[in-house]
């Protein structure tokens, strides 16, 4: 009992734990077959070795082929839960550890002699069960598709929006965070026109800019439409921000710019509370700040497309601000640095947003069409349309607000 | 159309250049051009056709009696340059850009014979920021005005060129605001920067860029010419692609880093000469420009032939790719399966022989 209670560790129950071909002295005294010399033939050892296949002698591993290394694993676990007639029982298993030379580094790599056959079938399993039946034809098409982004074969528009890099990727990410952690439902889809411009407004919330992202989601799976998003310069120029912004269809804030894609027939998003939106605190959720200068209005009355109001419930709990540091937002160039209950504390942690449900409403679109043509220059029009725009929106929120049972509900 | 009856004479200037000097031979070519006389003060290094080559210095009065001797009608500047070059440092540069077109201008304003000016100014003027419009108008501001080097040359001399239309009324002013250049030909700073054969990027930014092939610029400048149609137009191909894809579709690897190291390595290669990283260099490859073109449809009726898209892949011909081994690695991949099914996009009709056997090899494997 006494020898047969070693447990191997580490060197599956062979002795030696260095590079060398000879083990110590004392690890030769652990191992069962401690009298043999470790580089003595297989067969002879006292623990019995009788069996057919173990005569052969053990000293090309490479000749052994793909059955070597294999069981050499199995019958470490193997003998692992304590069955100390186990590890003496070497003729069952077809490698008992008296019976095989010492253990080189070169072999305890995991990957170390796995035969080619093995990888290939481990292939195409992986392959059949991640595109399915038709898994060649699947994998063809996939890599196709990386063919055609490596070597540039795709178009992108004026503002450099990459239609199938945003569908094919950055929608298909965000998807499941829409459906699985906000469980958004969009209500009103029906409100957005099938063709032509169209400004949603919407109002803004939630510390980082998760809104106006969840929102392009929901409204490309309802409509089949792509948001192009006007966003603050400070989009722009952030590394990383920035190429992907553009590729996501988003373009700068400015007035040149929203004419440009409302007369293109685009679908524009704007979000007009910009950073006072986006970063008041968690005091005042739901609470409209002021909506800019009312550009957004003079872009769509030039332009003559419909302004649809969007209200989004739930972003604003995603991260509750708490609080700021005026002075290290400041320094770092940005609107404000972000204290939540969970961040910074939590680190990276606290950066994960609670899953509060979300409930979007586009409202009825309001007409900009039927006024004469200098009304963008018109400054209490453009007034009068924003205030009706804001009141809409701000409604809106209170019943939702009203039919939500809960934040997380 | 043309003012005399034997076709008019030009004035080509900075034709040691290339790009120059190929406008001068496309206007000789021009069956409404009588004559067309080069002006530089290095001779051109290449063939120059039935252009005439004539030794000044645009920064002398020399100039002016050039302008007077040959009955100059018709100016063409396309002398301002990006790059110091061969022609010494940055100072040098400035002499020849500003005061050369000073100069011009001067030249051209005492000769009454002078009624069309053609300048070729580029698109550099809007500069390049995060605050810039997706697509500049000719009537846009730069957002932030340029300080320095050839940025701010040019926004001096498209002042002066201004100047010269308002004291000249009866004379034709034609400024082409051209986006970058490129082509086989080309040597300019964003071209070599193209041409390196491992091209670091502003790393976290992707510029969308807009280019001009250089038969496009020829033919823009000629067409210029032949009808004289006053005012400010942008010249650019068709299309914005971003300067990912740019070097994808060039083959080229790249290497992202910081905008401060991209602009160390930048003035560690000009100092061996391999290429140039000017400021403004750098602003465009950290945010790019698009430039609106309907003016140039629409006004000046020019139409470029070639896109910004072609213009690359023509310019792609002329490299020796130093990368896309992805590419070939994911080629030779789906050689081994079956064809794809023309479901997104057409796909390779050839491999459709050689697929099943090979897919089937693998399946056995």
């Amino acid at each position: 009992m006494g020898d047969a209670e070693i447990i191997p560790i580490g060197t599956r129950g062979r002795p030696g734990r260095g590079t060398g071909t000879r083990p110590s002295s004392a690890a030769r005294g652990l191992a069962p077959g401690a009298r043999r010399s470790p580089s003595g033939t297989g067969g002879t050892g006292a623990d019995g070795g009788t069996g057919g296949d173990h005569d052969v002698p053990p000293a090309p591993r490479s000749a052994d082929g793909p059955q070597d290394p294999r069981p050499d694993p199995t019958s470490g676990t193997a003998a692992d839960p304590g069955s100390p007639a186990h590890v003496a029982d070497g003729p069952g298993a077809d490698s008992s550890p008296a019976g095989r030379p010492a253990t080189t580094t070169a072999e305890r790599h995991p990957l170390g002699g796995v035969p080619v056959g093995d990888w290939l079938a481990a292939f195409r399993h992986g392959a059949a069960e991640v595109f399915g039946d038709q898994w060649e034809p699947q994998l063809a098409r996939f890599l196709a598709f990386w063919r055609r982004r490596i070597t540039g074969d795709y178009a992108v528009d004026d503002f450099g929006f990459d239609q199938e890099l945003t569908e094919r990727f950055l929608l298909a990410s965000l998807r499941p965070l829409a459906q699985k952690w906000f469980r958004l439902e969009l209500r009103g889809a029906h409100h957005v026109p099938a063709t032509g411009g169209a400004l949603i407004v919407s109002n803004h919330s939630g510390t980082i800019p998760v809104d106006g992202l969840m929102s392009m989601v929901a409204i490309h799976d309802r409509t089949g439409r792509h948001v192009r998003a006007l966003a603050a310069d400070l989009v722009f120029t952030l590394p990383g921000v920035s190429s992907l912004a553009r590729k996501a269809g988003a373009t700068l804030a400015c007035h040149e710019d929203a004419e440009r894609m409302l007369r293109g027939g685009e679908l524009v998003g704007v979000w007009p509370e910009g950073f006072k939106g986006i970063g008041k605190p968690y005091a005042d959720r739901y609470k409209l700040q002021r909506f800019g200068r009312g550009g957004f209005v003079s872009a769509a009355l030039r332009t003559g497309v419909p302004i649809i109001p969007l209200s989004v419930v739930g972003a604003e709990e995603i991260y509750p601000l708490v609080g700021n540091i005026p002075a290290l937002a400041r320094l770092l160039g940005v609107p404000y640095i972000p204290i939540t209950p969970f961040f910074p504390w939590l680190g990276p942690l606290g950066m994960v947003p609670l899953p509060s449900k979300w409930l979007l409403e586009l409202g009825e679109p309001i007409r900009t069409d039927e006024h004469e043509p200098g009304a963008a220059d018109d400054p209490m029009l453009v007034f009068d349309v924003t205030d009706q725009v804001r009141e809409t929106i701000q409604q809106t929120l209170y019943t939702l607000l009203m039919e939500r049972e809960s934040i997380f509900g | 159309m043309a003012e005399t009856d034997t076709g008019r004479v030009v004035l080509v200037t900075g034709v040691s250049r290339d790009l120059a000097r190929r406008c001068g031979r496309a206007l000789a070519e021009d069956p409404g051009v009588r004559r067309v006389i080069g002006v530089d003060v290095a001779p051109p290094t290449g063939d120059v056709g039935a252009m005439s080559f004539v030794r000044a210095d645009v920064r002398s009065p020399v100039i002016a009696k050039v302008v007077a001797a040959e009955d100059v009608d018709t100016v063409v500047h396309l002398g301002v340059i990006a790059t110091p070059g061969g022609a010494g440092g940055r100072s040098t540069m400035k002499e020849h850009n500003v005061l050369g077109t000073m100069q011009l201008l001067a030249a051209c304003q005492r000769s009454p014979q002078v009624r069309r000016l053609v300048v070729k100014s580029t698109t550099t003027v809007y500069g390049s920021s995060s605050r810039d419009p997706a697509m500049f108008t000719e009537d846009m501001e730069p957002r932030r005005v340029p300080r320095s080097g050839y940025a701010k040359d040019v926004v001096e001399i498209e002042g002066y060129v201004r100047g010269f239309a308002r004291r000249r009324p009866d004379c034709t002013v034609t400024t082409l605001r051209c986006a970058n250049v490129v082509g086989p030909h080309v040597r300019s700073p964003f071209t070599s920067y193209l041409r390196l054969p491992v091209v670091p990027r502003v790393a976290g930014f992707d510029p969308r860029l807009q280019v001009l092939h250089e038969d496009d610029l020829q033919a823009a400048v000629v067409h210029a010419v032949a009808r004289a149609l006053p005012g400010t137009f942008n010249v650019a191909g068709a299309g914005v692609l971003p300067l990912s894809q740019v070097l994808r579709r060039l083959r080229r690897p790249s290497v992202p880093m910081p905008a401060m190291a991209v602009g160390r390595l930048g003035s560690l290669t000009d100092q061996v000469r391999i290429s140039d990283f000017s400021p403004e260099l750098l602003a465009l490859l950290t945010h790019g420009r698009g430039v609106d073109t309907t003016a140039m449809r629409d006004v000046l009726g020019f139409e470029p032939r070639w896109t910004s898209a072609t213009t690359v892949a023509d310019f792609a011909t002329t490299l020796s790719p130093t990368g896309g081994h992805l590419e070939r690695v994911l080629g030779s991949l789906s050689d081994r399966l079956p064809p794809v099914p023309p479901s997104p996009r057409p796909a390779r009709p050839a491999l459709a022989a050689v697929a099943p056997t090979a897919a089937g090899g693998e399946g056995r494997g």
